[in-house]
């Protein structure tokens, strides 16, 4: 059998609009992977939480609220600290570009802004997953 | 991604201070689901019966709260101190073999709580409401020391009664309003049922919709030493929780003090299902690297014959040339 890539899609913080989120859990379920989705305000604790017991092989998080610097440094670290900083990580969203340098700096290994198409995230995803 | 290793055993799944290296867990659990085969070896060194482990399914229509009464009933035997584990199964995509696994939604209460441990599962092209893994992954969770797993299946329909023979106790949730869905039930979801909840019991048609289950219960040909009880709850303000997990109480009771024999029955049938898996598995690996078959099967299915003539053929084939 073939070994399916699993990816969790979270929204950090507090920002209430998830349609980006679910548009790309819909595209990369029609890739054929399995989306974990864990929905609006998630702690940063909670979401390495739930990657490690789904053991997705991505995570990709939504943020449109301006608290990236904070929010996504924060879960790849917790994911070091967990053993799991092998989980490839992303994040999408309204993200000023100058921002990005310091991200990809914290462990988040790539940015997608409004714009992106789902098949530059798609394919994104299948070159760096382990495996 | 997995190395399996030939030495694999359940202290394996524990850190050295004792607790539960959920990351190693969840990593066999993956390959339980992408290569079964390959998990068996490493699943018969670390299976052992746990005879106390709770197990329960809860299945029912789309949209009736099954995920929002899982949550409640993790934090019910959560005070209780019970390690709790969910299965929680949702469709896959049968042209992509995608699926959006949104059930934990609910739960995200217990997401940090180190003594909860949930996984979505996709049914990966399963029938009947499971997915091919779930059995192997339930016995897993209750073999690593886990007190109550809950298993929440596809909440697709008529189909889904696989559940009934996985767990020790079926909770079949409805809801007010569904209509003429109960009459739907009536032929097969019915029969699964230990335990029936109906949820938003708040919502107008509750009343009529408990009488019209104890009707068709009394309807019931068989007689039966368990009648299951009718049970309201409104899941999302926790109303109700109490007098279900009672009825789960007595149920388990039942099953273990005065009917023991109804529990092995349920075992039973878990052995006859891992025999058939392992019958088709087999099958399927044999006729895979047989270079017999796989000429006939080109020739057959190029000619367009008659599919009857074409199995009928297939299973000469299968005594005489294949040797089996």
């Amino acid at each position: 059998m073939e070994e399916k890539i699993r990816v969790l899609i979270a929204k950090p913080g507090l920002d209430g609009h998830d349609r980006g989120a679910k548009f790309i859990a819909q595209a990369l379920r029609d890739a054929g992977m399995e989306v974990i989705y864990t929905g609006l305000r998630q702690t940063p604790a909670s979401i390495v939480a739930t990657a490690i017991q789904e053991d997705v092989d991505a995570i990709g998080l939504s943020i449109l609220s301006g608290a990236h610097n904070t929010l996504l440094p924060r879960v790849a670290q917790l994911l070091k600290e967990k053993g799991a900083e092998d989980i490839l990580l992303f994040g999408g969203g309204v993200i000023p570009a100058e921002d990005i340098p310091y991200l990809k700096e914290h462990g988040i290994k790539e940015v997608f802004t409004p714009g992106a198409s789902s098949s530059e995230i798609i394919e994104f995803i299948r070159t760096h997953v382990r495996r | 991604m997995y190395a399996a290793s030939a030495t694999m055993n359940k202290d394996d799944f524990f850190l050295p201070h004792g607790k539960l290296n959920i990351r190693r867990l969840a990593r066999f659990i993956s390959l339980i689901e992408d290569n079964p085969e390959e998990a068996q070896a490493d699943l018969a060194q670390v299976y052992c019966e746990n005879h106390q482990a709770l197990l329960l399914g809860i299945t029912g229509p789309p949209g009736v709260g099954k995920s929002t009464l899982t949550d409640r009933l993790i934090a019910h035997y959560r005070s209780l101190d019970k390690k709790v584990a969910v299965i929680a199964v949702d469709a896959s995509s049968p042209f992509t073999g995608g699926a959006i696994l949104g059930d934990r939604i609910r739960m995200s209460s217990h997401a940090t709580d180190a003594e909860v441990f949930i996984r979505s599962m996709g049914s990966r092209g399963n029938l009947g409401g499971l997915a091919p893994a779930t059995m192997d992954v339930m016995n897993l969770l209750t073999s690593v020391g886990f007190d109550v797993v809950l298993i929440e299946s596809v909440g697709v329909g008529q189909t889904e009664v696989d559940i009934m023979h996985l767990v020790d106790t079926v909770l079949l949730v409805l809801m007010p309003g569904l209509g003429d869905d109960v009459q739907a039930l009536k032929a097969g979801m019915m029969e699964i049922a230990d335990i029936f909840v109906i949820n938003k019991a708040d919502k107008p048609g509750a009343q009529q919709l408990q009488s019209e289950i104890a009707m068709l219960l009394s309807l019931r040909q068989e007689r039966l030493a368990w009648t299951p009880p009718i049970v309201e709850t409104v899941a999302t303000e926790a109303r109700g929780i109490e007098a279900l997990t009672a009825a789960i109480a007595q149920h388990s009771e039942y099953l273990n003090s005065r009917h023991a024999e109804e529990k092995q029955r349920k075992r039973d049938h878990r052995f006859q299902r891992m025999v058939q898996q392992k019958i088709l598995t087999l099958a399927l690996h044999f006729l895979q690297d047989n270079q017999a078959y796989q000429q006939w099967a080109r020739e057959a299915s190029a000619a367009a014959v008659n599919p009857y003539a074409a199995m009928r053929d297939f299973e000469n084939h299968i005594k005489l040339k294949w040797e089996v």
